[in-house]
C-alpha cells in the first residue's frame, strides 16, 4: 500500500506542527525565551534565509486542519487564539519590524517553515524594510450620535395613517441622507489621513453584534505611519473629528502591521448586518 | 508607579489599553501574510475566515446579553 511506503521513507506524521506568528530578521533567544505562545510555552525561532520565523509549537490534535476547522468556530477558542496570537507579535513588533502571519498558519513542520522563508525571501525582506520605523493605527468612524435625528413632526396634514406613512418616508429619507453624508465625511477623512499616512486601507465596517457598539460605523481605516510622523497624525485626527460633526472618530493603536504585509489586496470581507 | 498593565514603553504616546476582540479579528483574520509552503494545512484560506465569522456572529448572536440596537 502507498501509504506505507511513505511511512518507511518519511518519517512517522508528526504529533505537532509550527503555528507561524510572524517572521523577523532576528530575535534574540533570550527575548523568545520569555514570550508565550499559543499553549503558554516559550515561542521559538526557525531561522532561514537570513530570516527569524517565530514559531509555537502546535499539537495536531487542536491545530490540525480537522480540529482547527472546528475550534475557529468555537468564539471562545478563536478568541483565546487571537489573543494569544497577538500577544506574541505584539512582543515582537515591540522590539523591531515583524510581517504577522495570519491567524491559523499552521505548517507541518519546520522544516516547511525553512522552506516558505527561502521561497518569500524577497517579498519578506521588502516588507520588513518597508515597515521599518513606521506603526499601524486605526480609525474608525462612527455616526455621531443625534446626527440622524429628525424633523419628523412637521412632515404636514393627513389622516393618521397617511401622517405616519409620510413620516416614515421621511425618516428613512433622512436617515439615507445622513448616511450619505457621513460616507462623504468617512472618504474625505480616510483621504486625509492617507495624505499623512505611508499607506492606508479600508478594512469592512464592523458589525454592531460584534463590536458592540451603539452607532453604526462609516469607517474602518487602518493607516500605516511613520513613527516621526505620528503626533501630527493624531493631530489631525481630532482636527478630522473637528470638521466632520456628523462623525465620531475613534484611534487605536499602535498595532504590528497586520493590515500592511498582505502580497496583494483581499476582498474585504464583510459580515453584513442580518435582516 | 503603575507600570505592571503598560507593557509599552512610558514614551509611547496612547496609554496601553486592552484591545477589542472585533479590532483584533480584522486584522488577525483578514490580513496578515499567508505563507504557504508546498504542504501547509492551508488553514489560511478565506474560505476558513467565512467560516469562522459566520460562526462568530452565530455566537455572540446567541450571547444572552446581546440586544439588537436596532
Amino acid at each position: 500500500m502507498n501509504w506505507m511506503v511513505e511511512v518507511a521513507v518519511a518519517r512517522p506524521a508528526p504529533a505537532s506542527g509550527a503555528w507561524l506568528h510572524g517572521v523577523a530578521r532576528h530575535a534574540e533567544p533570550a527575548t523568545l525565551a520569555a514570550i508565550p505562545g499559543m499553549d503558554g510555552a516559550p515561542v521559538r525561532a526557525v531561522s532561514a534565509a537570513g530570516l527569524v520565523a517565530v514559531v509555537s509549537t502546535a499539537p495536531l490534535d487542536e491545530y490540525g486542519e480537522e480540529p482547527i476547522r472546528r475550534n475557529l468556530e468555537d468564539l471562545a477558542w478563536l478568541e483565546r487564539a487571537a489573543r494569544a496570537h497577538h500577544a506574541v507579535v505584539e512582543a515582537l513588533a515591540r522590539r523591531g519590524p515583524v510581517v504577522p502571519a495570519r491567524l491559523a498558519t499552521v505548517h507541518t513542520d519546520d522544516e516547511r517553515v525553512a522552506g516558505s522563508l527561502g521561497a518569500h525571501r524577497a517579498e519578506l525582506v521588502a516588507t520588513l524594510d518597508r515597515l521599518t520605523g513606521r506603526g499601524e493605527w486605526g480609525v474608525k468612524g462612527y455616526l455621531a450620535p443625534g446626527a440622524a435625528t429628525v424633523d419628523a413632526e412637521t412632515t404636514g396634514r393627513g389622516g393618521v395613517g397617511t401622517a405616519y406613512l409620510r413620516r416614515r418616508r421621511a425618516q428613512l429619507t433622512s436617515r439615507e441622507e445622513h448616511l450619505q453624508v457621513a460616507g462623504a465625511a468617512a472618504d474625505a477623512v480616510h483621504s486625509a489621513l492617507c495624505e499623512l499616512a505611508v499607506a492606508g486601507r479600508r478594512h469592512a465596517p464592523q458589525d454592531r453584534r460584534l463590536s458592540g457598539a451603539s452607532a453604526t460605523m462609516v469607517l474602518n481605516g487602518a493607516y500605516l505611519v511613520d513613527v516621526a510622523a505620528l503626533p501630527r497624525f493624531t493631530e489631525l485626527v481630532g482636527s478630522l473629528g473637528g470638521r466632520h460633526p456628523g462623525l465620531r472618530l475613534e484611534l487605536t493603536g499602535p498595532w504590528p502591521a497586520y493590515s500592511f504585509v498582505a502580497e496583494r489586496a483581499e476582498p474585504a470581507l464583510t459580515v453584513r448586518e442580518a435582516g | 508607579m503603575t507600570t505592571s498593565l503598560a507593557p509599552n514603553s512610558a514614551d509611547d504616546p496612547l496609554a496601553y489599553r486592552p484591545v477589542a476582540l472585533v479590532d483584533l479579528l480584522d486584522r488577525v483574520l483578514a490580513t496578515g501574510v499567508v505563507i504557504s509552503g508546498d504542504i501547509t494545512l492551508a488553514v489560511a484560506d478565506v474560505d476558513l475566515v467565512r467560516i469562522s465569522l459566520r460562526a462568530l456572529v452565530a455566537s455572540v448572536g446567541a450571547l444572552p446579553q446581546q440586544e439588537d440596537a436596532g
